[in-house]
């Protein structure tokens, strides 16, 4: 892998006796798209508000473009851009007067200015909307203007707290669209999430709990190098199996899809279809399968939590 | 370059958003406006008919023109009528009257030893000679109405008797500078302006950083290379405009309302002016530092807005305060501009005249800024 953009070595951060984060250690390279996987409340939004300057770490080492922070803070910021995870441009000015505002901000000249600036219009599909208040816009258009805005000064690092909680599916898929653009024209972008497909986009995760790193690398990797065999059950009464799998020591966790059973076994059985077929508990089920384990099945391996099924706003994130 | 290019993104940015912000827009002109003319014609220490109750036992031609020459005064009006002193008590503290005259049965007689009658002296001998010759009884707990009903107390009664009044020589002569007609209005109307500005400079400041913490746009412009100093700059230019348009409409419409004199020169105006809202403008910043909501802004100012209007000297004399009053006041920059818009305004003062003053609000300007960069940092913790 090329240079490091992002290296920490034991990042910690309290607030009083809390810990939100906790001796994490990172390496991010230069054009990847890093992802934080986890539950509300894990980590996220403080780990990447110490990576900006906005929060001084209690402990650790932190290097980010170079910079050793919280010292250098002030170099970084002509050089990263912030997607906070709730609207923050302003939304009694127009999509344009947001964009000119920090391109002004931002230092960037008269002429460069406008052409930035239809640039980014264009490129986010926001030229229609140019006079448009920005709070008048909905979920999807008001996240396009908050990436313009962010990536505005051409940052070579991008930083986006959960971009895509407030946008529908579509809006999603077109955004991550976006966030393959920027990333091939050599943007490092890290992104907080806790959708499970959004992650599995990312080039690199680091799966966070509790403030703690559980477990970093690519999704192939996490899903290759997972402790628990994955199997799926059909069957009749499957609440009742639920319940008596979930007893048992080598059961990492059984859930409830519909019709079938997810159940991940540790990996120690060596053979966990015919392991199964020996229980008692077998009569009941129909059909057994071992299947490929997915990013949440990773997730639950690694934190024994199940991840938000719904999307919410990340209240206790600092 | 890059520095005021950022200020001057800031500055468009927040006439921007004032422009559109109907309601503050139209608080900054509607504040002063309203506030003048409701204080011009309502605060009014000269205080005149006073209700009050008339006890008359005599009931005689003589008592009845002693009640018109006391209605003549404009003093009070008679507009309850009893015929017991019980009745006239009770109504007094029922608050249908301030106050009730009770005229005895033996007015006649008593007037007739009266030295306000011009009569002459009656024999020494006479136990009577000093009685009085009626009594107010009086709802002392308003001071100003007791005052009002006190001064009556020597009034001449010559003119009952159709006999030209007999003033005699005062003992001082009272020469009255800057307000002849003692017209209250004349007093009031420039001492609006720094309690108008103390409420509109202080609030609206420390408002507008705190709002862009509250909406979420700090996190985002703590992550841009502007600097805290070129954040508050930006922030408080819009309010100094806003601040020297209040005034014009304060002076203005009290010459052409109110008929106030502007006696002072425009320049020594402008400088005082623009000390009292950099003082306070700085103060405000200094609040929204501290302030984690609007809300707490706005108690934060009403915390200060208080005092400088009870405290300054807008409503009661700075002298009449005790001392430990007086150095609370003297904190206060209302206190200061007070005593300098109306030594402008009126007296014609120049800066050079109110250096002490001037010299405080600079210092006060600048304590407050340097507290508020010190409070004010581009982190979240």
């Amino acid at each position: 892998m090329s240079d490091l953009v992002i290296r920490t070595r034991g990042m910690t951060r309290k607030f009083g006796d809390v810990t939100a984060v906790n001796e994490v250690d990172l390496e991010i390279s230069r054009g990847m798209i890093y992802g934080f996987l986890g539950p509300n409340g894990c980590g996220k939004t403080t780990s990447m508000r110490m990576l900006t300057g906005l929060l001084t770490p209690t402990s650790g080492e932190l290097e980010v473009l170079g910079n050793t922070l919280p010292r250098d803070a002030e170099n970084l910021k002509y050089r990263i851009g912030y997607m906070t995870q709730s609207f923050s441009l302003y939304r009694d000015l127009s999509v344009r007067e947001n964009l000119q505002f920090f391109s002004k901000i931002f230092g960037l000249g008269r002429r460069e200015e406008k052409q930035r600036i239809a640039e980014l219009l264009d490129l986010y599909d926001l030229t229609d909307l140019a006079r448009q208040r920005a709070g008048s816009m909905s979920g999807g258009q008001r996240q396009r203007l908050a990436l313009a805005a962010a990536v505005l000064h051409k940052p070579d690092l991008l930083f986006l707290d959960e971009p895509t909680s407030a946008v529908d599916p579509e809006s999603r898929r077109d955004f991550w669209e976006q966030l393959f653009d920027l990333s091939d024209g050599g943007t490092t972008i890290v992104v907080s999430t806790h959708f499970m497909d959004e992650a599995e986009r990312c080039h690199r995760i680091a799966i966070m709990e509790h403030g703690n790193k559980r477990a970093d690398g690519t999704p192939a990797e996490l899903m290759a190098d997972m402790a628990t065999n994955v199997l799926e059950i059909e069957g009749d009464d499957l609440r009742t199996l639920r319940k008596e799998l979930t007893a048992l020591p080598q059961v990492r966790s059984a859930a409830q899809l519909g019709a079938r059973l997810r159940v991940l076994v540790s990996k120690d059985i060596a053979d966990p279809e015919a392991w199964f077929r020996a229980l008692p508990q077998s009569k009941e089920a129909q059909r057994v399968s071992k299947v490929r384990p997915n990013l949440e099945d990773v997730f639950v391996t690694n934190t024994g939590v199940m991840p938000e099924p719904v999307k919410s706003e990340e209240g206790s994130g600092q | 370059m890059r520095s005021l290019r950022r200020i001057s993104a800031i500055l468009f940015k927040e006439f921007m958003q004032l422009r559109r912000d109907r309601m503050t827009f139209g608080m900054i002109v509607m504040i002063p406006l309203m506030q003048l003319l409701l204080f011009g014609y309502a605060i009014n220490t000269n205080v005149r008919h006073i209700p009050v109750a008339l006890v008359d036992h005599a009931d005689t031609g003589i008592s009845r023109i002693l009640v018109q020459t006391i209605l003549a005064t404009q003093v009070v009006d008679f507009t309850e009528h009893y015929d017991t002193v019980e009745e006239a008590q009770e109504a007094i503290t029922g608050s249908r009257v301030r106050a009730a005259l009770i005229i005895p049965r033996d007015l006649a007689s008593r007037l007739a030893r009266s030295p306000s009658i011009g009569l002459g002296t009656p024999p020494s001998t006479s136990e009577e000679t000093s009685r009085p010759v009626a009594q107010w009884i009086v709802d002392g707990s308003d001071t100003m109405i007791a005052g009002a009903i006190k001064s009556l107390r020597a009034m001449p009664l010559t003119e009952l008797l159709h006999k030209p009044a007999n003033r005699s020589t005062p003992t001082f002569e009272v020469a009255l500078f800057f307000n002849p007609e003692q017209r209250t209005v004349v007093n009031i109307v420039p001492g609006l302006v720094p309690v108008i500005l103390t409420m509109t400079m202080i609030m609206f400041t420390s408002a507008a950083i705190v709002r862009e913490s509250e909406r979420g746009n700090m996190e985002m412009l703590i992550n841009t290379p502007v600097k805290s100093i070129e954040l508050m700059i930006g922030k408080i230019i819009p309010y100094i405009f806003i601040g020297l348009v209040q005034v014009g409409i304060i002076l203005g419409l009290g010459y052409v309302v109110f008929n106030v004199p502007f006696n002072g020169g425009l320049l020594p105006l402008l400088g005082g002016t623009l000390l009292f809202i950099a003082a306070s403008l700085s103060l405000g910043l200094l609040f929204s530092t501290l302030a984690n909501s609007q809300l707490q802004a706005m108690q934060m100012t009403i915390f200060v807005l208080m005092p400088s209007i009870l405290l300054s000297g807008f409503m009661f004399p700075y002298e009449g305060m005790p001392v430990a009053a007086q150095y609370i006041a003297e904190v206060l920059p209302a206190t200061h501009f007070m005593r300098m818009i109306r030594g402008i305004v009126l007296r014609q003062a120049e800066l050079a005249d109110l250096q002490f003053d001037a010299l405080w609000l600079a210092g006060f300007f600048v304590l407050g800024m340097a507290l508020a960069a010190f409070r004010f940092k581009k982190r979240l913790d």
